[in-house]
């Protein structure tokens, strides 16, 4: 990774930590009167988004307005796109206009990719969503937030904590970024899913898989609960909503047999009666909530530690390799 | 690590009879120090503040709010460099609004620090007054700035570096100057 944000894969520990650790510091930002740093001042941001979204495009938006980027929305409904226009075509444009960094959600996978990669952009592409294949802002904040319950400190990471990721994997790009993200930090994660809604070449992964909700919630640290994303599924992946409900919901006996001090997360938006039982989602165990405020303060770390400098502070795995000469 | 090229100019002695000094400034030009907040400038400008802070509480028998201040996404040299890890910020519970803030730095340099931290400043509140207190004025200003209370005036060409080394980030006390290697402050 150099100047781009694409994949929580492609982050090495250092990188990981620094983002948190600045999260931090940006956190306390949002906590004071005024909330505005001059930062990136003069910087303009484009949020591309060619599939819906409020939550994370509007969480984008406060975050480039604190750092006092100039920040232009360009969604895919009611512009060029609608009438045609290729990818290529609007990333053009966006050069043009002299867009110095371009968050991009995009219903397939490999778009922010393929942006980052060729030279119609000379900015920062930062990866807002691509379809099933990953969410790296979203992974950042939810172990931000498993970070300042489970091991909070600066400089500290996750290793030895158990995760569990529930539902609906095949579709969640929230998963995959998180799988990722959560191992590489130390932590042990178990993603959880009846066999339909199981990615192919899971067993890859670098975490375990389990059928069985009830067995993998009595160790863990921290439950991550997915939505069922029916918009993306094409055909019958379980019997009836009920019969999901039943299995992989979160309820208040399952609550009961979960630690203590464990965590309930949702990415949002969450379908109450579903995956997760309403008074659970509004119970002090969840962090939901708090999961979106982080998502702000996360996203303003990443913006400023790709956008702030004259080149940016996440690098490649080199910083690793002169550190071990030096020794 | 004194290398031959590296004068010391303050000693461990030298440091603490001039942060005392300045700890007695403060309260004479305050008349008690009743509404000082002490606000340092990480890294060591925070630890600087720290020991003003208890060489004011033996002065005053009183515990001044004592804070740290982050600069970094204030500078103005933020483009030049590659983007840099943040440092803590922490203002004291009561704020600083209408309070007499005393900035605390090692050294003063070009100035632009300072300018930054009065920016920083505004976004946290309103202070009554601003002052500043370093431990070595090396002179060279870029912007019209001075310090308040000043440890030692100490002055350099622009090819020299200073150094100031703390207890509690480099396991010595001293100020040492010596040939630039591109590290100036």
């Amino acid at each position: 990774m150099k100047r781009h944000l694409i994949s929580t894969a492609d982050l090495t520990r250092e990188d990981a930590l620094l983002i948190l650790d600045t999260t931090e510091q940006m956190a306390q930002v949002s906590a004071r009167s005024v909330k505005k740093l001059p930062t990136l001042r003069g910087r303009t941001v484009v949020n591309l988004f060619f599939e819906d979204s409020t939550r994370t495009r509007t969480s984008f938006e406060v975050a480039e307005k604190r750092l006092s980027a100039d920040v232009i929305n360009f969604s895919a409904k009611g512009s060029s796109v609608s009438k045609g226009e290729s990818l290529k075509d609007t990333a053009l444009t966006l050069q043009a206009m002299g867009a110095d960094a371009v968050v991009i959600r995009h219903s397939a996978s490999g778009a922010p990719k393929l942006l980052a990669d060729s030279d119609w952009l000379h900015g920062s592409v930062v990866n807002a969503g691509d379809g099933t294949h990953e969410h790296p802002t979203q992974a950042l904040l939810d172990a931000f937030t498993m970070r300042r319950h489970l091991n909070p400190g600066v400089g500290h990471d996750l290793a030895g904590r158990r995760v569990t990721i529930v539902g609906d994997v095949l579709h969640s790009r929230v998963a995959r970024s998180n799988v990722h993200l959560l191992h590489t930090l130390g932590a042990e994660v178990t993603l959880v899913a009846p066999p339909t809604l199981m990615p192919f070449g899971v067993e890859t992964w670098p975490c375990q898989t389990s059928y069985d909700l009830d067995a993998a919630l009595t160790k863990a640290d921290a439950v991550m609960m997915l939505r069922v994303q029916r918009e993306r599924m094409n055909a019958a992946f379980f019997p009836t909503q009920r019969e999901y409900t039943r299995r992989y919901g979160l309820d208040a006996r399952r609550l009961a047999l979960m630690p203590e001090h464990a965590l309930v997360m949702h990415p949002g938006p969450m379908v109450r009666g579903m995956e997760i039982e309403s008074t659970i989602a509004d119970s002090d165990r969840a962090v939901i909530v708090e999961q979106v405020a982080n998502g702000v303060s996360v996203r303003m770390a990443v913006l400023y530690l790709l956008l702030g400098g004259s080149e940016p502070a996440i690098t490649t795995s080199s910083a690793n390799t002169s550190e071990e000469t030096g020794k | 690590m004194t290398t031959a090229a590296q004068r010391q100019v303050l000693d461990q002695g030298d440091i603490a009879r001039s942060l005392t000094r300045i700890a007695h400034e403060i309260v004479e030009r305050a008349k008690g120090a009743d509404d000082v907040v002490l606000l340092g400038i990480p890294t060591r400008g925070a630890h600087l503040a720290r020991r003003l802070h208890r060489k004011l509480a033996e002065i005053t028998g009183r515990e001044l709010p004592v804070g740290t201040l982050d600069i970094t996404m204030y500078r103005d040299d933020l483009r030049l460099k590659p983007a840099r890890a943040l440092e803590h910020t922490e203002i004291p519970v009561d704020g600083i609004d209408g309070k007499l803030v005393v900035l605390v730095d090692d050294v003063l340099f070009s100035g632009r620090t300072i300018r930054a931290a009065l920016d920083a400043l505004a976004d946290h509140g309103r202070p009554r007054a601003v002052q500043l207190a370093v431990l070595v004025d090396r002179g060279h200003r870029e912007l019209p700035i001075r310090a308040d209370y000043v440890g030692k005036n100490l002055p350099t060409s622009l090819r020299e570096s200073v150094k100031v080394k703390l207890d509690e980030t480099d396991g010595v006390d001293a100020v040492l100057l010596g040939e630039s290697e591109g590290s100036a402050q």
